[in-house]
Protein backbone atom coordinates (compact mmCIF):
# COMPACT_ATOMS: atom_id res chain seq x y z
CA UNK A 1 0.00 0.00 0.00
CA UNK A 2 2.90 2.31 0.84
CA UNK A 3 4.48 1.39 -2.48
CA UNK A 4 1.36 2.42 -4.34
CA UNK A 5 1.36 5.75 -2.53
CA UNK A 6 5.02 6.32 -3.35
CA UNK A 7 4.38 5.36 -6.94
CA UNK A 8 2.23 8.36 -7.63
CA UNK A 9 4.95 10.83 -6.66
CA UNK A 10 6.90 10.58 -9.94
CA UNK A 11 3.66 10.56 -11.87
CA UNK A 12 2.38 13.71 -10.17
CA UNK A 13 5.76 15.32 -10.66
CA UNK A 14 5.67 14.40 -14.35
CA UNK A 15 2.15 15.74 -14.73
CA UNK A 16 3.23 19.02 -13.15
CA UNK A 17 6.29 19.21 -15.39
CA UNK A 18 4.33 18.49 -18.54
CA UNK A 19 1.60 21.02 -17.76
CA UNK A 20 4.26 23.55 -16.83
CA UNK A 21 6.01 23.00 -20.16
CA UNK A 22 2.77 23.44 -22.11
CA UNK A 23 3.09 27.19 -22.22
CA UNK A 24 6.59 26.84 -23.65
CA UNK A 25 5.26 24.84 -26.56
CA UNK A 26 3.46 27.88 -27.88
CA UNK A 27 5.14 28.60 -31.21
CA UNK A 28 6.97 31.90 -31.13
CA UNK A 29 6.43 34.25 -28.21
CA UNK A 30 3.66 33.10 -25.86
CA UNK A 31 3.13 36.64 -24.60
CA UNK A 32 2.57 37.91 -28.10
CA UNK A 33 0.17 35.09 -28.86
CA UNK A 34 -1.81 35.71 -25.68
CA UNK A 35 -2.01 39.49 -25.89
CA UNK A 36 -2.23 39.91 -29.63
CA UNK A 37 -0.52 42.49 -31.82
CA UNK A 38 -2.20 45.51 -30.34
CA UNK A 39 -0.75 45.20 -26.83
CA UNK A 40 1.68 47.82 -25.69
CA UNK A 41 5.30 47.02 -24.95
CA UNK A 42 4.74 47.77 -21.28
CA UNK A 43 1.80 45.35 -21.10
CA UNK A 44 3.88 42.65 -22.67
CA UNK A 45 6.77 43.21 -20.33
CA UNK A 46 4.35 43.13 -17.40
CA UNK A 47 2.83 39.81 -18.49
CA UNK A 48 6.25 38.35 -19.14
CA UNK A 49 7.21 39.38 -15.63
CA UNK A 50 3.96 38.01 -14.12
CA UNK A 51 4.39 34.66 -15.82
CA UNK A 52 8.05 34.64 -14.94
CA UNK A 53 8.95 33.97 -18.56
CA UNK A 54 12.13 36.01 -18.32
CA UNK A 55 13.61 33.61 -15.77
CA UNK A 56 15.63 30.51 -16.63
CA UNK A 57 13.42 27.47 -17.23
CA UNK A 58 14.47 25.60 -14.10
CA UNK A 59 13.77 28.48 -11.73
CA UNK A 60 10.47 29.05 -13.54
CA UNK A 61 9.48 25.50 -12.76
CA UNK A 62 10.64 25.92 -9.16
CA UNK A 63 8.57 29.06 -8.82
CA UNK A 64 5.60 27.29 -10.40
CA UNK A 65 5.81 24.47 -7.88
CA UNK A 66 6.29 26.90 -5.01
CA UNK A 67 3.21 28.90 -5.96
CA UNK A 68 1.23 25.73 -6.47
CA UNK A 69 2.09 24.57 -2.98
CA UNK A 70 0.48 27.74 -1.69
CA UNK A 71 -2.61 27.14 -3.78
CA UNK A 72 -1.67 29.92 -6.16
CA UNK A 73 -2.30 29.08 -9.80
CA UNK A 74 -1.77 32.58 -11.09
CA UNK A 75 -4.31 34.90 -12.61
CA UNK A 76 -6.45 34.82 -15.68
CA UNK A 77 -4.99 37.10 -18.33
CA UNK A 78 -8.41 38.22 -19.41
CA UNK A 79 -10.37 38.78 -16.24
CA UNK A 80 -7.45 39.09 -13.83
CA UNK A 81 -9.32 36.77 -11.44
CA UNK A 82 -7.21 34.32 -9.46
CA UNK A 83 -7.45 31.00 -11.31
CA UNK A 84 -8.09 29.15 -8.07
CA UNK A 85 -11.37 31.04 -7.72
CA UNK A 86 -12.34 30.13 -11.28
CA UNK A 87 -11.67 26.47 -10.61
CA UNK A 88 -13.56 26.58 -7.32
CA UNK A 89 -16.54 28.11 -9.08
CA UNK A 90 -16.57 25.61 -11.94
CA UNK A 91 -15.38 22.37 -10.41
CA UNK A 92 -18.57 21.48 -8.47
CA UNK A 93 -20.65 21.55 -11.66
CA UNK A 94 -18.31 19.09 -13.32
CA UNK A 95 -18.27 16.89 -10.25
CA UNK A 96 -22.05 16.85 -10.14
CA UNK A 97 -22.21 15.94 -13.81
CA UNK A 98 -19.58 13.22 -13.46
CA UNK A 99 -21.29 11.67 -10.44
CA UNK A 100 -24.70 11.56 -12.06
CA UNK A 101 -23.16 10.08 -15.23
CA UNK A 102 -21.48 7.46 -13.11
CA UNK A 103 -24.79 6.57 -11.46
CA UNK A 104 -26.50 6.33 -14.84
CA UNK A 105 -23.68 4.21 -16.16
CA UNK A 106 -23.89 1.83 -13.21
CA UNK A 107 -27.69 1.73 -13.23
CA UNK A 108 -27.78 0.71 -16.88
CA UNK A 109 -24.55 -1.21 -17.23
CA UNK A 110 -24.64 -3.64 -14.35
CA UNK A 111 -28.20 -4.99 -14.78
CA UNK A 112 -27.69 -5.23 -18.53
CA UNK A 113 -24.40 -7.05 -18.03
CA UNK A 114 -26.01 -9.53 -15.64
CA UNK A 115 -28.83 -10.07 -18.09
CA UNK A 116 -26.40 -10.72 -20.95
CA UNK A 117 -24.34 -13.12 -18.85
CA UNK A 118 -27.41 -15.10 -17.80
CA UNK A 119 -28.56 -15.27 -21.42
CA UNK A 120 -25.06 -16.09 -22.66
CA UNK A 121 -25.14 -17.60 -26.12
CA UNK A 122 -28.72 -16.52 -26.82
CA UNK A 123 -29.73 -13.75 -29.15
CA UNK A 124 -30.41 -11.38 -26.24
CA UNK A 125 -26.78 -11.69 -25.20
CA UNK A 126 -25.64 -11.18 -28.77
CA UNK A 127 -27.74 -8.05 -29.14
CA UNK A 128 -26.65 -6.51 -25.83
CA UNK A 129 -23.00 -7.26 -26.56
CA UNK A 130 -23.00 -5.85 -30.07
CA UNK A 131 -24.80 -2.69 -29.01
CA UNK A 132 -22.65 -2.12 -25.96
CA UNK A 133 -19.35 -2.89 -27.63
CA UNK A 134 -20.04 -0.57 -30.46
CA UNK A 135 -21.71 2.20 -28.53
CA UNK A 136 -18.80 2.49 -26.18
CA UNK A 137 -16.81 3.58 -29.22
CA UNK A 138 -19.18 6.39 -30.12
CA UNK A 139 -17.85 9.72 -28.97
CA UNK A 140 -19.70 12.23 -26.80
CA UNK A 141 -19.82 14.79 -29.58
CA UNK A 142 -21.78 12.29 -31.63
CA UNK A 143 -24.06 10.93 -28.91
CA UNK A 144 -24.67 14.36 -27.37
CA UNK A 145 -26.14 16.00 -30.48
CA UNK A 146 -28.15 12.86 -31.27
CA UNK A 147 -29.71 12.81 -27.80
CA UNK A 148 -30.26 16.53 -28.02
CA UNK A 149 -32.03 16.13 -31.32
CA UNK A 150 -34.25 13.34 -30.02
CA UNK A 151 -35.15 14.44 -26.49
CA UNK A 152 -34.86 18.21 -26.65
CA UNK A 153 -35.72 19.15 -30.23
CA UNK A 154 -38.17 16.48 -31.37
CA UNK A 155 -39.71 15.31 -28.10
CA UNK A 156 -39.14 18.53 -26.18
CA UNK A 157 -38.85 16.78 -22.82
CA UNK A 158 -35.76 18.59 -21.60
CA UNK A 159 -34.03 21.90 -22.32
CA UNK A 160 -31.62 21.89 -25.25
CA UNK A 161 -28.72 23.28 -23.23
CA UNK A 162 -27.65 25.56 -20.41
CA UNK A 163 -28.01 24.87 -16.70
CA UNK A 164 -30.99 26.95 -15.67
CA UNK A 165 -33.43 24.15 -15.04
CA UNK A 166 -33.01 21.10 -12.84
CA UNK A 167 -33.57 18.84 -15.84
CA UNK A 168 -30.76 20.52 -17.77
CA UNK A 169 -28.29 18.07 -16.31
CA UNK A 170 -30.08 15.06 -17.78
CA UNK A 171 -28.86 15.20 -21.37
CA UNK A 172 -25.17 15.80 -20.62
CA UNK A 173 -25.30 13.14 -17.90
CA UNK A 174 -26.97 10.66 -20.24
CA UNK A 175 -24.40 11.40 -22.94
CA UNK A 176 -21.56 10.55 -20.59
CA UNK A 177 -23.48 7.81 -18.77
CA UNK A 178 -24.39 5.85 -21.90
CA UNK A 179 -20.77 5.56 -22.96
CA UNK A 180 -19.84 4.36 -19.51
CA UNK A 181 -22.75 1.92 -19.29
CA UNK A 182 -21.65 0.22 -22.49
CA UNK A 183 -18.25 -0.54 -21.01
CA UNK A 184 -19.74 -1.63 -17.70
CA UNK A 185 -22.19 -3.96 -19.44
CA UNK A 186 -19.37 -5.70 -21.18
CA UNK A 187 -17.23 -5.99 -18.08
CA UNK A 188 -20.06 -7.20 -15.87
CA UNK A 189 -20.95 -9.84 -18.43
CA UNK A 190 -17.39 -11.12 -18.84
CA UNK A 191 -16.67 -11.04 -15.14
CA UNK A 192 -19.89 -12.77 -14.16
CA UNK A 193 -19.42 -15.48 -16.78
CA UNK A 194 -15.95 -16.16 -15.44
CA UNK A 195 -17.16 -16.42 -11.86
CA UNK A 196 -20.08 -18.66 -12.79
CA UNK A 197 -17.60 -21.38 -13.72
CA UNK A 198 -15.88 -21.27 -10.33
CA UNK A 199 -16.00 -24.07 -7.82
CA UNK A 200 -17.73 -22.07 -5.12
CA UNK A 201 -20.68 -21.47 -7.41
CA UNK A 202 -20.98 -25.19 -8.05
CA UNK A 203 -20.81 -25.74 -4.31
CA UNK A 204 -23.52 -23.16 -3.70
CA UNK A 205 -25.74 -24.84 -6.27
CA UNK A 206 -24.90 -28.29 -4.96
CA UNK A 207 -26.01 -27.41 -1.47
CA UNK A 208 -29.38 -26.56 -2.91
CA UNK A 209 -29.45 -22.77 -2.96
CA UNK A 210 -31.91 -21.15 -5.33
CA UNK A 211 -30.51 -19.80 -8.58
CA UNK A 212 -31.35 -16.25 -7.53
CA UNK A 213 -29.39 -16.54 -4.29
CA UNK A 214 -26.49 -18.11 -6.13
CA UNK A 215 -26.33 -15.25 -8.61
CA UNK A 216 -26.96 -12.34 -6.29
CA UNK A 217 -25.29 -13.43 -3.06
CA UNK A 218 -22.43 -15.49 -4.39
CA UNK A 219 -21.57 -14.81 -8.01
CA UNK A 220 -22.31 -11.11 -8.19
CA UNK A 221 -20.30 -10.28 -5.11
CA UNK A 222 -17.20 -11.80 -6.60
CA UNK A 223 -17.91 -10.59 -10.11
CA UNK A 224 -18.32 -6.97 -9.14
CA UNK A 225 -14.77 -6.65 -7.83
CA UNK A 226 -13.16 -5.98 -11.21
CA UNK A 227 -15.92 -3.48 -11.88
CA UNK A 228 -14.44 -1.25 -9.18
CA UNK A 229 -11.23 -0.95 -11.20
CA UNK A 230 -13.09 -0.31 -14.41
CA UNK A 231 -15.17 2.42 -12.80
CA UNK A 232 -12.01 4.04 -11.51
CA UNK A 233 -10.33 3.92 -14.90
CA UNK A 234 -13.45 5.13 -16.64
CA UNK A 235 -13.71 8.14 -14.34
CA UNK A 236 -10.79 9.42 -16.40
CA UNK A 237 -12.60 9.27 -19.70
CA UNK A 238 -15.60 10.69 -17.92
CA UNK A 239 -13.54 13.68 -16.81
CA UNK A 240 -12.07 14.12 -20.28
CA UNK A 241 -15.49 13.57 -21.80
CA UNK A 242 -16.84 16.48 -19.80
CA UNK A 243 -14.71 18.81 -21.93
CA UNK A 244 -16.73 17.98 -25.04
CA UNK A 245 -20.05 17.31 -23.33
CA UNK A 246 -20.01 20.52 -21.33
CA UNK A 247 -19.24 22.42 -24.51
CA UNK A 248 -22.14 20.84 -26.38
CA UNK A 249 -24.66 21.47 -23.62
CA UNK A 250 -23.26 24.79 -22.35
CA UNK A 251 -22.71 23.26 -18.93
CA UNK A 252 -20.51 25.63 -16.93
CA UNK A 253 -18.01 23.17 -15.58
CA UNK A 254 -14.27 22.93 -15.71
CA UNK A 255 -14.29 21.36 -19.18
CA UNK A 256 -16.06 24.34 -20.63
CA UNK A 257 -13.71 26.63 -18.74
CA UNK A 258 -10.85 24.84 -20.47
CA UNK A 259 -12.38 25.32 -23.91
CA UNK A 260 -13.19 28.97 -23.22
CA UNK A 261 -9.66 29.62 -22.04
CA UNK A 262 -8.29 28.04 -25.21
CA UNK A 263 -10.51 30.23 -27.36
CA UNK A 264 -9.32 33.34 -25.51
CA UNK A 265 -5.72 32.12 -25.51
CA UNK A 266 -5.75 32.47 -21.74
CA UNK A 267 -3.01 29.89 -21.35
CA UNK A 268 -2.52 30.07 -17.57
CA UNK A 269 -6.18 29.06 -17.20
CA UNK A 270 -5.76 26.32 -19.81
CA UNK A 271 -2.76 25.04 -17.90
CA UNK A 272 -4.64 25.04 -14.60
CA UNK A 273 -7.67 23.23 -16.03
CA UNK A 274 -5.53 20.51 -17.59
CA UNK A 275 -3.68 20.14 -14.31
CA UNK A 276 -6.88 19.97 -12.28
CA UNK A 277 -8.42 17.30 -14.51
CA UNK A 278 -5.25 15.21 -14.67
CA UNK A 279 -4.69 15.38 -10.92
CA UNK A 280 -8.30 14.42 -10.24
CA UNK A 281 -7.78 11.42 -12.47
CA UNK A 282 -4.57 10.39 -10.70
CA UNK A 283 -6.29 10.68 -7.32
CA UNK A 284 -9.36 8.74 -8.45
CA UNK A 285 -7.10 5.97 -9.71
CA UNK A 286 -5.22 5.89 -6.45
CA UNK A 287 -8.44 5.76 -4.48
CA UNK A 288 -9.67 2.94 -6.73
CA UNK A 289 -6.57 0.87 -6.12
CA UNK A 290 -6.77 1.38 -2.38
CA UNK A 291 -10.47 0.57 -2.36
CA UNK A 292 -9.83 -2.55 -4.39
CA UNK A 293 -7.20 -3.72 -1.93
CA UNK A 294 -9.70 -3.12 0.85
CA UNK A 295 -12.41 -5.11 -0.90
CA UNK A 296 -10.17 -7.94 -2.03
CA UNK A 297 -7.57 -8.77 0.63
CA UNK A 298 -5.77 -11.04 -1.83
CA UNK A 299 -4.24 -8.11 -3.69
CA UNK A 300 -3.06 -6.26 -0.58
CA UNK A 301 0.50 -7.43 -0.89
CA UNK A 302 0.66 -6.68 -4.61
CA UNK A 303 0.17 -2.96 -4.43
CA UNK B 1 -23.12 -14.54 -39.08
CA UNK B 2 -24.37 -14.71 -42.62
CA UNK B 3 -21.95 -14.16 -45.44
CA UNK B 4 -23.49 -10.84 -46.40
CA UNK B 5 -23.24 -9.45 -42.88
CA UNK B 6 -19.65 -10.55 -42.77
CA UNK B 7 -18.60 -8.30 -45.60
CA UNK B 8 -20.71 -5.35 -44.52
CA UNK B 9 -17.98 -3.50 -42.56
CA UNK B 10 -15.45 -3.91 -45.35
CA UNK B 11 -18.07 -2.83 -47.85
CA UNK B 12 -18.97 0.31 -45.88
CA UNK B 13 -15.30 1.26 -45.63
CA UNK B 14 -14.79 0.56 -49.33
CA UNK B 15 -17.87 2.62 -50.14
CA UNK B 16 -16.54 5.61 -48.23
CA UNK B 17 -13.12 5.31 -49.87
CA UNK B 18 -14.67 5.16 -53.34
CA UNK B 19 -16.98 8.08 -52.59
CA UNK B 20 -14.07 10.17 -51.36
CA UNK B 21 -11.96 9.34 -54.41
CA UNK B 22 -14.89 10.04 -56.72
CA UNK B 23 -15.52 13.41 -55.08
CA UNK B 24 -11.85 14.16 -55.41
CA UNK B 25 -11.72 13.22 -59.08
CA UNK B 26 -14.65 15.44 -60.04
CA UNK B 27 -13.15 18.22 -57.93
CA UNK B 28 -16.11 18.47 -55.59
CA UNK B 29 -14.76 20.59 -52.76
CA UNK B 30 -17.95 21.90 -51.22
CA UNK B 31 -16.60 25.38 -50.61
CA UNK B 32 -18.98 27.06 -53.06
CA UNK B 33 -21.13 29.48 -51.08
CA UNK B 34 -24.76 29.99 -52.10
CA UNK B 35 -26.45 32.40 -49.74
CA UNK B 36 -29.76 31.96 -51.54
CA UNK B 37 -30.02 28.39 -50.34
CA UNK B 38 -28.84 28.30 -46.75
CA UNK B 39 -29.77 25.37 -44.54
CA UNK B 40 -31.94 23.85 -47.25
CA UNK B 41 -33.38 20.43 -46.54
CA UNK B 42 -32.26 17.53 -48.75
CA UNK B 43 -33.53 18.09 -52.31
CA UNK B 44 -32.81 17.09 -55.89
CA UNK B 45 -29.96 19.55 -56.35
CA UNK B 46 -28.37 18.89 -52.96
CA UNK B 47 -29.01 15.33 -51.85
CA UNK B 48 -27.96 15.99 -48.27
CA UNK B 49 -29.18 19.59 -48.17
CA UNK B 50 -27.02 22.63 -47.55
CA UNK B 51 -25.26 24.14 -44.55
CA UNK B 52 -25.41 27.61 -43.02
CA UNK B 53 -23.55 29.14 -45.98
CA UNK B 54 -25.51 27.25 -48.61
CA UNK B 55 -22.68 24.82 -49.26
CA UNK B 56 -23.52 21.27 -50.23
CA UNK B 57 -23.46 19.03 -47.17
CA UNK B 58 -22.81 16.00 -49.37
CA UNK B 59 -19.68 17.51 -50.83
CA UNK B 60 -18.48 18.71 -47.44
CA UNK B 61 -19.18 15.36 -45.80
CA UNK B 62 -17.03 13.66 -48.42
CA UNK B 63 -14.33 16.26 -48.05
CA UNK B 64 -14.46 15.78 -44.29
CA UNK B 65 -14.16 12.03 -44.77
CA UNK B 66 -11.06 12.58 -46.87
CA UNK B 67 -9.48 14.78 -44.20
CA UNK B 68 -10.37 12.14 -41.62
CA UNK B 69 -8.77 9.36 -43.64
CA UNK B 70 -5.60 11.30 -44.35
CA UNK B 71 -5.11 12.29 -40.72
CA UNK B 72 -6.00 8.88 -39.34
CA UNK B 73 -3.60 7.04 -41.65
CA UNK B 74 -0.73 9.49 -41.17
CA UNK B 75 -1.05 9.67 -37.40
CA UNK B 76 -1.42 5.91 -37.10
CA UNK B 77 1.74 5.30 -39.12
CA UNK B 78 3.78 7.83 -37.17
CA UNK B 79 2.55 6.83 -33.71
CA UNK B 80 2.89 3.15 -34.46
CA UNK B 81 6.49 3.52 -35.66
CA UNK B 82 7.53 5.58 -32.66
CA UNK B 83 5.55 3.53 -30.15
CA UNK B 84 6.81 0.20 -31.45
CA UNK B 85 10.40 1.42 -31.38
CA UNK B 86 10.07 2.67 -27.81
CA UNK B 87 8.24 -0.47 -26.72
CA UNK B 88 10.79 -2.79 -28.33
CA UNK B 89 13.69 -1.00 -26.70
CA UNK B 90 12.02 -0.96 -23.29
CA UNK B 91 10.87 -4.55 -23.46
CA UNK B 92 14.08 -5.92 -24.90
CA UNK B 93 16.62 -4.12 -22.78
CA UNK B 94 14.61 -4.00 -19.57
CA UNK B 95 16.34 -2.48 -16.54
CA UNK B 96 16.87 1.25 -16.35
CA UNK B 97 15.83 2.02 -19.92
CA UNK B 98 12.59 0.18 -19.38
CA UNK B 99 11.91 1.88 -16.06
CA UNK B 100 12.57 5.32 -17.52
CA UNK B 101 10.49 4.80 -20.65
CA UNK B 102 7.61 3.30 -18.70
CA UNK B 103 7.74 6.19 -16.25
CA UNK B 104 7.35 8.54 -19.18
CA UNK B 105 4.38 6.60 -20.54
CA UNK B 106 2.86 6.57 -17.04
CA UNK B 107 2.95 10.33 -17.03
CA UNK B 108 1.28 10.53 -20.43
CA UNK B 109 -1.36 8.07 -19.29
CA UNK B 110 -2.08 10.20 -16.24
CA UNK B 111 -3.88 12.58 -18.60
CA UNK B 112 -7.24 11.02 -19.26
CA UNK B 113 -8.58 10.49 -22.78
CA UNK B 114 -7.79 13.20 -25.27
CA UNK B 115 -7.11 15.84 -22.62
CA UNK B 116 -3.41 15.98 -23.43
CA UNK B 117 -4.09 16.17 -27.16
CA UNK B 118 -6.47 19.05 -26.44
CA UNK B 119 -3.80 20.77 -24.39
CA UNK B 120 -1.12 20.30 -27.05
CA UNK B 121 -3.44 21.40 -29.84
CA UNK B 122 -4.44 24.43 -27.76
CA UNK B 123 -0.92 25.74 -27.29
CA UNK B 124 0.32 24.76 -30.75
CA UNK B 125 -2.56 26.67 -32.32
CA UNK B 126 -5.23 25.42 -34.70
CA UNK B 127 -4.59 23.90 -38.12
CA UNK B 128 -4.24 20.51 -39.71
CA UNK B 129 -0.49 20.13 -39.16
CA UNK B 130 -0.63 21.13 -35.51
CA UNK B 131 -3.59 18.84 -35.02
CA UNK B 132 -1.58 15.94 -36.36
CA UNK B 133 1.40 16.88 -34.20
CA UNK B 134 -0.83 16.96 -31.12
CA UNK B 135 -2.30 13.55 -31.93
CA UNK B 136 1.15 12.09 -32.64
CA UNK B 137 2.58 13.47 -29.40
CA UNK B 138 -0.02 11.60 -27.39
CA UNK B 139 -0.78 8.60 -29.60
CA UNK B 140 2.48 6.66 -29.38
CA UNK B 141 2.01 5.72 -25.74
CA UNK B 142 -0.52 2.94 -26.35
CA UNK B 143 1.70 1.25 -28.92
CA UNK B 144 4.71 1.56 -26.64
CA UNK B 145 2.90 -0.18 -23.77
CA UNK B 146 1.52 -2.88 -26.03
CA UNK B 147 4.83 -3.60 -27.76
CA UNK B 148 6.76 -3.56 -24.51
CA UNK B 149 4.50 -6.18 -22.98
CA UNK B 150 4.85 -8.38 -26.02
CA UNK B 151 8.60 -7.87 -26.33
CA UNK B 152 9.06 -8.77 -22.67
CA UNK B 153 7.57 -12.19 -23.21
CA UNK B 154 9.04 -12.73 -26.67
CA UNK B 155 12.64 -12.01 -25.78
CA UNK B 156 12.90 -15.28 -23.87
CA UNK B 157 11.46 -17.38 -26.67
CA UNK B 158 13.77 -20.10 -27.85
CA UNK B 159 14.27 -18.83 -31.36
CA UNK B 160 15.31 -15.44 -29.98
CA UNK B 161 17.73 -16.99 -27.52
CA UNK B 162 19.10 -19.25 -30.23
CA UNK B 163 19.63 -16.32 -32.53
CA UNK B 164 21.24 -14.36 -29.70
CA UNK B 165 23.65 -17.20 -28.96
CA UNK B 166 24.58 -17.35 -32.63
CA UNK B 167 25.74 -13.76 -32.25
CA UNK B 168 22.92 -11.86 -33.91
CA UNK B 169 22.98 -8.11 -33.38
CA UNK B 170 20.21 -6.42 -31.41
CA UNK B 171 18.66 -4.63 -34.42
CA UNK B 172 18.61 -7.95 -36.28
CA UNK B 173 17.00 -9.69 -33.32
CA UNK B 174 14.37 -7.02 -32.97
CA UNK B 175 13.56 -6.71 -36.65
CA UNK B 176 13.87 -10.30 -37.82
CA UNK B 177 12.85 -12.28 -34.79
CA UNK B 178 10.58 -10.21 -32.59
CA UNK B 179 8.81 -7.70 -34.84
CA UNK B 180 7.28 -10.30 -37.20
CA UNK B 181 5.59 -11.96 -34.22
CA UNK B 182 4.02 -8.62 -33.35
CA UNK B 183 2.55 -8.23 -36.83
CA UNK B 184 -0.96 -9.43 -36.21
CA UNK B 185 -1.47 -7.70 -32.89
CA UNK B 186 -0.21 -4.44 -34.40
CA UNK B 187 -2.48 -4.73 -37.44
CA UNK B 188 -5.48 -5.17 -35.16
CA UNK B 189 -4.39 -2.33 -32.92
CA UNK B 190 -3.79 -0.07 -35.92
CA UNK B 191 -7.28 -0.77 -37.24
CA UNK B 192 -8.86 0.26 -33.95
CA UNK B 193 -6.63 3.28 -33.74
CA UNK B 194 -7.75 4.48 -37.18
CA UNK B 195 -11.21 4.80 -35.68
CA UNK B 196 -10.04 6.37 -32.46
CA UNK B 197 -7.89 8.92 -34.29
CA UNK B 198 -10.83 9.84 -36.51
CA UNK B 199 -12.80 10.43 -33.32
CA UNK B 200 -9.97 12.42 -31.77
CA UNK B 201 -9.60 14.52 -34.92
CA UNK B 202 -13.31 15.21 -34.97
CA UNK B 203 -13.30 16.00 -31.23
CA UNK B 204 -10.54 18.55 -31.63
CA UNK B 205 -12.14 20.07 -34.72
CA UNK B 206 -15.43 20.14 -32.82
CA UNK B 207 -13.71 22.25 -30.19
CA UNK B 208 -12.31 24.52 -32.91
CA UNK B 209 -8.78 23.24 -32.43
CA UNK B 210 -8.40 21.26 -35.61
CA UNK B 211 -9.27 21.89 -39.21
CA UNK B 212 -10.08 25.53 -39.83
CA UNK B 213 -12.77 27.11 -41.97
CA UNK B 214 -13.45 27.05 -44.85
CA UNK B 215 -12.06 23.51 -45.00
CA UNK B 216 -14.54 20.81 -44.14
CA UNK B 217 -14.15 18.48 -41.20
CA UNK B 218 -16.69 16.29 -39.49
CA UNK B 219 -15.99 17.74 -36.09
CA UNK B 220 -16.53 21.31 -37.23
CA UNK B 221 -19.61 20.27 -39.22
CA UNK B 222 -21.11 18.59 -36.16
CA UNK B 223 -20.52 21.74 -34.16
CA UNK B 224 -22.26 23.86 -36.80
CA UNK B 225 -24.96 21.23 -37.01
CA UNK B 226 -25.63 21.53 -33.28
CA UNK B 227 -25.82 25.29 -33.66
CA UNK B 228 -28.51 25.03 -36.35
CA UNK B 229 -30.19 21.97 -34.92
CA UNK B 230 -33.51 23.71 -34.36
CA UNK B 231 -33.88 24.93 -37.94
CA UNK B 232 -31.98 22.29 -39.86
CA UNK B 233 -31.84 18.98 -37.97
CA UNK B 234 -30.80 17.16 -41.16
CA UNK B 235 -27.37 18.79 -40.95
CA UNK B 236 -26.28 17.28 -37.65
CA UNK B 237 -28.10 14.05 -38.40
CA UNK B 238 -26.32 13.43 -41.70
CA UNK B 239 -22.88 14.22 -40.39
CA UNK B 240 -23.55 12.19 -37.23
CA UNK B 241 -24.74 9.15 -39.15
CA UNK B 242 -21.82 9.37 -41.57
CA UNK B 243 -19.38 9.42 -38.70
CA UNK B 244 -21.16 6.55 -37.00
CA UNK B 245 -21.18 4.36 -40.09
CA UNK B 246 -17.48 4.84 -40.69
CA UNK B 247 -16.42 4.36 -37.06
CA UNK B 248 -18.61 1.29 -36.65
CA UNK B 249 -17.35 -0.22 -39.89
CA UNK B 250 -13.72 0.25 -38.91
CA UNK B 251 -14.23 -1.12 -35.42
CA UNK B 252 -16.15 -4.15 -36.66
CA UNK B 253 -13.41 -4.73 -39.19
CA UNK B 254 -10.97 -4.62 -36.30
CA UNK B 255 -13.04 -7.28 -34.49
CA UNK B 256 -13.02 -9.48 -37.56
CA UNK B 257 -9.28 -9.09 -38.00
CA UNK B 258 -8.77 -9.88 -34.35
CA UNK B 259 -10.74 -13.11 -34.64
CA UNK B 260 -9.11 -14.02 -37.92
CA UNK B 261 -5.58 -13.38 -36.73
CA UNK B 262 -6.35 -14.89 -33.34
CA UNK B 263 -5.17 -11.94 -31.32
CA UNK B 264 -6.17 -12.00 -27.70
CA UNK B 265 -6.98 -8.67 -26.12
CA UNK B 266 -4.27 -7.47 -23.79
Amino acid sequence: MIKRLLNIIPVVFGVLLLTFLLIHLVPGDPVEVMLGDSASIADRAQLREDLGLNQPLVSQFGAYLGKLAHGDLGKSIHTNTPIVDLLKARYPATLKLACLSLLIGLAIGIPLGIYAALKAGHWQDFLVTIVSVRFSAMPAFWLGPMLMLLFAVWLGWVPVSGMDEPTSILLPALTLGFGLSAILTRMTRTSLLEVLNDDFIRTARAKGLGEKTVIVRHALRAALLPIVTIVGLQMGSLLAGTVITETIFSWDGIGRLLVESIEKRDYPVTQACVLAIALSYVLVNLATDLLYAHLDPRVKHVI
Amino acid sequence: MSIRMKFLPAFVLFFWLCAVLLARSVDMHGNGIDLGAILAAPNAAHWFGTDDLGRSILARTLRGAEVSFVIAVTVTLVTMSVGVLVGLLAGFYGGKIDRFLMQVTDIFLAFPGILLAIAFAAVLGPGMTNLMIALCLTGWVGYARLTRGQALSLRNRQHVLASLSLGASVPRLLIKHILPLLGSILIVEATYSLASIMIAEASLSFLGLGIQAPNASWGAMLRDGVRYMLVAPHYVLIVGLSLMSLILAINLLGDQLRDKLDVREA
